[in-house]
């Protein structure tokens, strides 16, 4: 499965190799070192910028590099040609001459530089130094790859909790509506409890914890009606499914919940490890942590024996139902926190959220490799299925697919995915 | 006068799987109306060899001639276009279906596009009749006894016209009763001049049966003799390639205090008031026909099932015994019947299954000691002389013989006080049968106490200190001596 996403990986790069021009201060580096190579004696440079995002970033940086290796600025202009032009006046106007005129890719495009001899003769011949640019795939630009681990950290968190279930050979299909019971729960805690917009750290986290406790409880339900009445799974979530969706809308009233504390975003957008996102961060930690479970613990090996063949591991002394119980309570859990993180993610719990998200759980876990009759499977194969759906889409982004097309090729793409990992299995 | 070809004719098939040459070159000859046992270790490639004649598995050389004519072997289609019907061990019968649907299954009477049920019926009531048996046709498959089932089998066979038909092991789980009835009716099929190949471990059915012997060996041809012309004790020699002195080893230990005692087991119809108890160092058989309910009376006391009434005392204290896990902690173990649905988790690894029951005293705070588990398991390995390539092989790629001695592994490193064992040797071939038998006294030399369920009276005889006779969830008879007992003294309390 990792070959295929490598694959996909290899052929967006490709589709999306294109013209990289620098911005902010990646690019005020770039033109400083050209500066300085060009002229080694105290250049006398102007700095042109335009009002893009980038910029104000772009001259601070350049300024401060320039004046520290000694260049003298002449002029730093934030604005359109006319001020540019402006500018070289007043220079002129001082008796003064230019080496360098640094711009950002925009500004170096402006017509007043290209024929500054005639207009402006005394000026000297300044040379006009723009950021190099380079060619580089959009799709693997650091900030495209994060965004893509970003967006999938939900799926993938609740794709944890599913591979335990489809191990023991069930199916949990409530989880979607988990999620946007979970975000709903949150909200309204934090809105009604713990201050709402000025709600205090203490707060906001007991009010996510107990909405994800709340969730663990619909797991012990949906666990007791496997064990007990020995209802399937499938119905047992396919009820639990209805009932979470709805109790989510009567908890919100039907609305978006959004009075809560700007610091809320903390765990959906902030970024305080090596500029990894903190959803991201949180998902490796669990993902390791479920990993050491499936293959060095008791618990994970119970997992297995249970979805291998219920009745031989019933007869070799696994405690199957408190087995089962750990999976549905396990994936209710995680549910609930990737419905956590997703309402820290977009700021308010509403309970349209995590729809069909239950299939594109169960696609991650399939496209994994795990088997859904369960007693076989990786966790992070899981990882990789979750990365696989989320590349898919991401480099349909990139390349334009317009999203009622994209919903076809993920679909023909997960069964080819599910093909391609039979036939290597086979062989 | 010229002899006619043979029915059927296999010619130096040769066949390989990774890793293993299943099969180097093997030779067999059935003529019409003849009886030929095919009888080898498991794994010496009878399983192949059939699957090759039944299209399922193509071979890499040799050819198969029908009455002297060469025919293509390819699939399964091939086979039975030949003539061939290979009735395996696990029924290819819909359970869902009746008796009728299931024989004409794949080949309806059709009139006009609509199945036709009467003629169907018809035909199959016809069919039946000739050959003497009493089978329901309208109840589905899976009411029908293992016997029954069997009978639609070759009762299919017989629509399809076979000429040729092959049973593996098929008096497995028949009665002796019923292993007398199927045999009336192979003699029926015999006379009409339908060659058939008889795959068995029991050797006196063969004796009685088959009119021809071959034996394999590691995929070689080892003896073709007529079956006047061989003893049994020869047989044995073929196909192990040494000589067995007794088939049943002996033990020599002092039997001591009452271990286990089961007292007024009832579950339902199947166990009736069932009281008994086993000693230390004792081996005790609990036999009967099939369906006497000694399996359940097992299950009661591993707590597979919920016992109705009854108590059950280890040691002289009452257990609580509610599940299988508490019957596990307080020392008994269970080798179930039926490895394959029962006692391993086929898709998992030796290794897997092996640690599953000890998990609980191999790891600490839930995490597993690896080490320790690679060296236990490495440890049994070797004392079982179990074949596996490395501790990661599936379970489902080895031998019956090596499976069962998995399942031996497994509760042996549990260290159980009484282990049961229901049917230790059933599909196992002769050279490991003697490996668990061994292991069994080694047990009990050990002080362990055993109850082993066994449906072969000469392994009830050869192994047991004291059998325990059972009839429809009853216990009808109890022998003190196992030794001065007869076969059909057994006889007379089974079917009581």
């Amino acid at each position: 499965m990792v070959l295929v996403l490598l694959l996909l990986g290899a052929f967006f790069s490709a589709v999306t190799y294109t013209e990289q021009s620098p911005t902010g201060e990646t690019a005020a580096k770039l033109v400083a070192t050209s500066i300085l190579q060009d002229f080694k004696n105290a250049p006398r440079v102007l700095i042109v910028t335009s009002d893009h995002p980038g910029d104000p970033a772009f001259s601070k940086k350049l300024e401060h590099d320039l004046m520290a290796a000694g260049a003298r600025i002449l002029g730093n202009v934030k604005g359109e040609p006319k001020d540019a032009r402006e500018s070289l006046q007043q220079i002129v106007g001082n008796g003064e001459k230019l080496d360098a005129i640094a711009c950002t890719q925009v500004t170096g495009g402006w017509l007043l530089f290209s024929d500054l001899q005639t207009s402006f003769p005394a000026i000297g011949s300044p040379r006009v130094i723009t950021p190099e640019t380079y060619r580089w795939p959009n799709f693997l630009k650091s900030d495209n790859l994060l965004n893509i681990a970003n967006q999938i950290a939900v799926i993938a968190i609740v794709a944890i909790g599913m591979t335990l279930v489809i191990i023991t050979g069930g199916i949990d299909l409530s989880v979607g509506s988990l999620i946007a019971l979970s975000a709903v729960l949150a909200a309204k805690f934090i809105r009604d409890f713990a201050g709402g917009v000025n709600a205090t750290t203490t707060g906001m986290i007991l009010a996510c914890v107990a909405a994800i406790l709340l969730c663990g409880v619909t797991g012990v339900f949906s666990g007791l009606m496997i064990t007990r009445f020995s209802i399937p799974p499938f119905i047992v979530t396919l009820a639990m499914m209805l009932v979470g969706s709805g109790l989510a809308y009567i908890i919100a009233k039907g609305q978006s919940i959004y009075q809560i504390s700007d610091s809320f975003v903390w765990l959906g957008r902030g970024a305080d490890f090596f500029d990894l996102p903190n959803a991201v961060v949180l998902m490796l930690i669990l993902y390791f942590l479920a990993h050491i479970l499936m293959s060095r613990m008791k618990q994970g090996r119970y997992l297995y024996a249970v979805g291998g063949n219920r009745e031989a591991a019933r007869l070799s002394g696994v405690p199957v139902n408190r087995v089962l119980m750990f999976a549905y309570i396990g994936s209710a859990l995680l549910a609930g926190l990737g419905g956590v993180i997703m309402a820290s993610q977009l700021k308010s719990g509403s309970p349209t959220y995590g729809n069909m998200y239950e299939l594109y759980v169960i696609a991650a876990v399939v496209v994994g490799g795990t088997s859904l009759n369960g007693g076989e499977g990786k966790m992070f194969g899981t990882l990789t299925g979750a990365f696989t759906i989320a590349v898919i889409q991401n480099g349909m982004n990139l390349t334009n697919v317009e999203s009622y097309t994209q919903k076809v090729v993920l679909g023909l793409v997960i069964l080819g995915a599910v093909l391609l990992d039979r036939n290597r299995h086979r062989n | 006068m010229i002899e006619p070809p043979p029915l059927l004719e296999m010619r130096e098939i040769r066949k390989s799987f990774p890793g293993v040459q299943a099969l180097r070159g093997v030779s067999l000859t059935l003529k019409a109306g003849e009886v030929l046992a095919l009888l080898g270790e498991n794994g010496a490639g009878k399983s192949t060899l059939m699957k090759v004649l039944g299209g399922s598995v193509e071979a890499d050389q040799g050819e198969i001639l029908i009455q002297g004519c060469k025919v293509p072997f390819n699939s399964l289609k091939d086979s039975r276009n030949a003539g061939v019907a290979v009735i395996y061990q696990e029924f290819n019968l819909v359970p869902a279906l009746t008796a009728v649907e299931n024989l004409f299954l794949g080949h309806e009477t059709t009139r006009v596009g609509f199945l036709s049920h009467a003629q169907e019926r018809q035909s199959a009531g016809k069919l039946f009749k000739r050959m003497g048996v009493e089978i329901d046709i309208d109840v589905p498959c899976r009411n029908l006894s293992t016997a029954q089932q069997q009978l639609v089998e070759i009762a299919k066979a017989l629509v399809l016209q076979a000429r040729i038909i092959v049973m593996d092991e098929p008096s497995a789980s028949l009665t002796s009763y019923e292993v007398g009835r199927l045999f009336e009716i192979i003699r029926e099929l015999r006379s009409q001049g339908i060659g058939i190949i008889y795959i068995s471990h029991r050797l006196s059915e063969i004796a009685a049966i088959a009119d021809r012997v071959t034996v394999l060996r590691d995929g070689a041809n080892v003896g073709d003799r007529p079956i006047d012309q061989i003893t049994r004790n020869q047989m044995i020699e073929m196909m192990v390639g040494r000589d067995l002195k007794d088939e049943f080893p002996k033990r020599n230990c002092a039997i001591g205090p009452t271990r286990l005692e089961a007292i007024g087991l009832s579950r339902g119809r199947a166990v009736q008031n069932v009281s008994f108890s086993v000693r230390r160092g004792e081996i005790l058989a609990l036999t009967g026909l099939v369906g006497a309910g000694r399996t359940e009376t097992a299950r009661l006391i591993f707590a597979a099932d919920v016992r109705e009434e009854g108590r059950i005392v280890l040691d002289g204290k009452e257990l609580e015994n509610s599940s299988p896990q508490e019957a596990i902690s307080s020392g008994i173990g269970l080798l179930t019947e039926d490895r394959k649905l029962q006692g391993l988790i086929l898709k998992h690894s030796v290794r897997e299954n092996f640690s599953l029951p000890n998990l609980t005293w191999l790891s600490d705070k839930g995490f597993i000691n690896q080490r320790q588990e690679q060296k236990k398991l490495d440890h049994y390995i070797e004392v079982l002389k179990i074949k596996v390539a490395h501790r990661e092989q599936i379970s489902n790629h080895l031998s019956g013989g090596n499976q069962q001695k998995v399942v031996l592994a497994k509760w042996l490193a549990r260290n159980c006080e009484v282990l049961i064992f229901d049917e230790p040797t059933r599909g196992i071939d002769v050279g490991a049968k003697y490996e668990i038998y061994l292991l069994m006294n080694e047990l009990a030399a050990a002080g362990k106490a055993l109850i082993m369920i066994s449906s072969e009276f000469p392994e009830v005889l050869g192994m047991a200190d004291r059998i325990l006779v059972m009839h429809e969830g009853r216990v009808t008879g109890e022998i003190q001596d196992a030794r001065e007992a007869t076969q059909e003294q057994i006889m007379q309390l089974a079917v009581a």
